[in-house]
């Protein structure tokens, strides 16, 4: 009756069945799965930028203009704060791979001591994006977008040790405010399915009147010159763009317009770090879990902390993803 | 559980005695190269702002030296240097191959786009 065949001619064979020819454990293996595929989606997100970028290689905002802030301090530190959250997280890689490293040596008191400084990292990392996204979607200096959804930024010539140097002038500096025959609309004031956002502060009128009182202030489209700089255009060119094309003045950044450049740009931004901060976010609610299951011994008794390298495994993997969106959104 | 790890870098060039002690080299190499990163993007010397394959030459120092740390956090940090070819070849060579493809693949079609723009068919200077 025993029609199985029971051998197959492949017994110690490293490919015969029953041994492990990849030496890993299912989890293991299991999480380098997920991870391969996690990486295809973040390329995927990536190679889209880099599609949307390389479409609008002559205009796309130069990232050292758009976040030159830390926390607590005014001026102009262009990447030195986004430099800082990197160094967070590489640290709290450290600790980690020092937590799997202690869960070999089956010390329970090493593990949850690095597991706790790997939360607190990654809490301050998450921490620092969010920061970062308010810091943007509030913006600066406010710009005023063109009919054909371009961004006209304003500024002018100041001498600093000698060399002539564009700077940024915020509209609210120079704008004349009128009283506006603009108001809101409400839904209570005429057709209630019908709302709008709220107004911007001032109108593309008064934006204008401001530039015509302010001899040297100029206009800076998006087009990049030769120099790697922005073009800043003529008095008369400047007159003459916001007036035929000025439409909305926009302040900060959103989904819809962005006072920094390209809304694309803004987009990708929302939407990549805040994938990455996602995957933060549940790497650190993970990371609590197995912190406490260390602290309640179950891996004591189980007589071995492979739980602690499987998430140590996704936790390296944030950091990894990270290093790529830190290249590509602020170096290069 | 007896865990051999490999406990040198750079093909041998820089050696340790513990694991603990791998963990903080490798802290330190990532550390420099990112350091390196900031002051040149910081700075941009204008010597490597020329025009290299179509890019920056900055930039390309920028992407391999992310290819770099990139390699280090998968070899040490998720210990891909203790795992057998296999296992190593299967994650790696997979993620490599389809990820080159995709990102030739978009980047080609966004210079196609861009240069459209940029011949005068597609009007977008108002």
């Amino acid at each position: 009756m025993n029609t199985t065949v029971a051998t197959t001619g492949t017994e110690g064979k490293t490919w015969g069945g029953g041994s492990n020819p990849l030496k890993a454990s299912y989890g293991k293996m299991m999480m380098w799965f997920f991870i391969v595929s996690d990486a295809l989606t973040f390329s995927g997100f990536l190679a889209a930028y880099g599609f949307s970028r390389f479409k609008f290689i002559d205009s796309w905002p130069i990232a050292d203009e758009v976040f030159t802030h830390i926390p607590f301090f005014h001026g102009n530190y262009p990447m030195i704060y986004v430099a800082f959250m990197t160094f967070i997280l590489i640290m709290s890689s450290v600790t980690m791979v020092l937590a799997v490293d202690a869960g070999h040596h089956m010390n329970q008191k090493k593990v949850t001591w690095y597991m706790f400084l790997t939360i607190i990292g990654g809490i301050i990392f998450v921490g620092s994006q969010a920061w970062e996204w308010n810091t943007f979607i509030k913006g600066e200096f406010g710009a005023v977008q063109t009919k054909g959804g371009n961004i006209l930024q304003f500024g002018e010539y100041k001498t600093v040790e000698g060399e002539q140097k564009f700077e940024r002038v915020a509209i609210a500096d120079f704008a004349k405010a009128t009283h506006g025959e603009r108001t809101q609309h409400e839904r209570k004031s005429g057709l209630w399915f019908v709302d709008e956002g709220a107004l911007p502060e001032y109108t593309v009128d008064e934006v204008y009147n401001g530039l015509v009182s302010n001899e040297n202030i100029l206009i800076r489209n998006q087009i990049i010159n030769e120099e790697g700089h922005k073009t800043v255009l003529s008095r008369e060119e400047s007159l003459k763009q916001l007036k035929a094309n000025g439409k909305l003045v926009v302040h900060g950044a959103n989904l819809k317009v962005n006072e920094y450049g390209s809304p694309l740009f803004a987009d990708f931004f929302f939407f990549i770090t805040g994938f990455h901060g996602f995957h933060v976010l549940s790497g650190v609610v993970i990371n609590i879990i197995i912190f406490f299951n260390v602290v309640i011994g179950t891996y004591e008794r189980r007589k071995n902390y492979e739980m602690v390298e499987k998430v140590g495994l996704y936790w390296h993997f944030v950091d990894l993803v990270w290093v790529f969106v830190f290249t590509f959104f602020y170096l290069v | 559980m007896a865990h051999e790890h490999k406990l040198e870098i750079f093909r041998g060039l820089w050696k340790f005695k513990s694991n603990t002690q791998k963990i903080w080299g490798v802290l330190a190499f990532l550390t420099f190269v990112t350091a390196i990163e900031v002051v040149l993007g910081i700075y941009k010397p204008e010597v490597l702002m020329g025009n290299v394959l179509g890019m920056k030459g900055l930039n390309w120092i920028f992407i391999i030296l992310t290819i770099v740390k990139a390699y280090y956090i998968t070899w040490d940090f998720m210990h891909m240097r203790d795992e057998t070819k296999g296992l190593r070849r299967a994650v790696v060579w997979t993620g490599v191959f389809l990820i080159c493809y995709l990102v030739f693949i978009l980047l080609q079609e966004g210079g196609y786009v861009e240069s459209v723009y940029r011949n005068g068919f597609i009007k977008r200077d108002f």
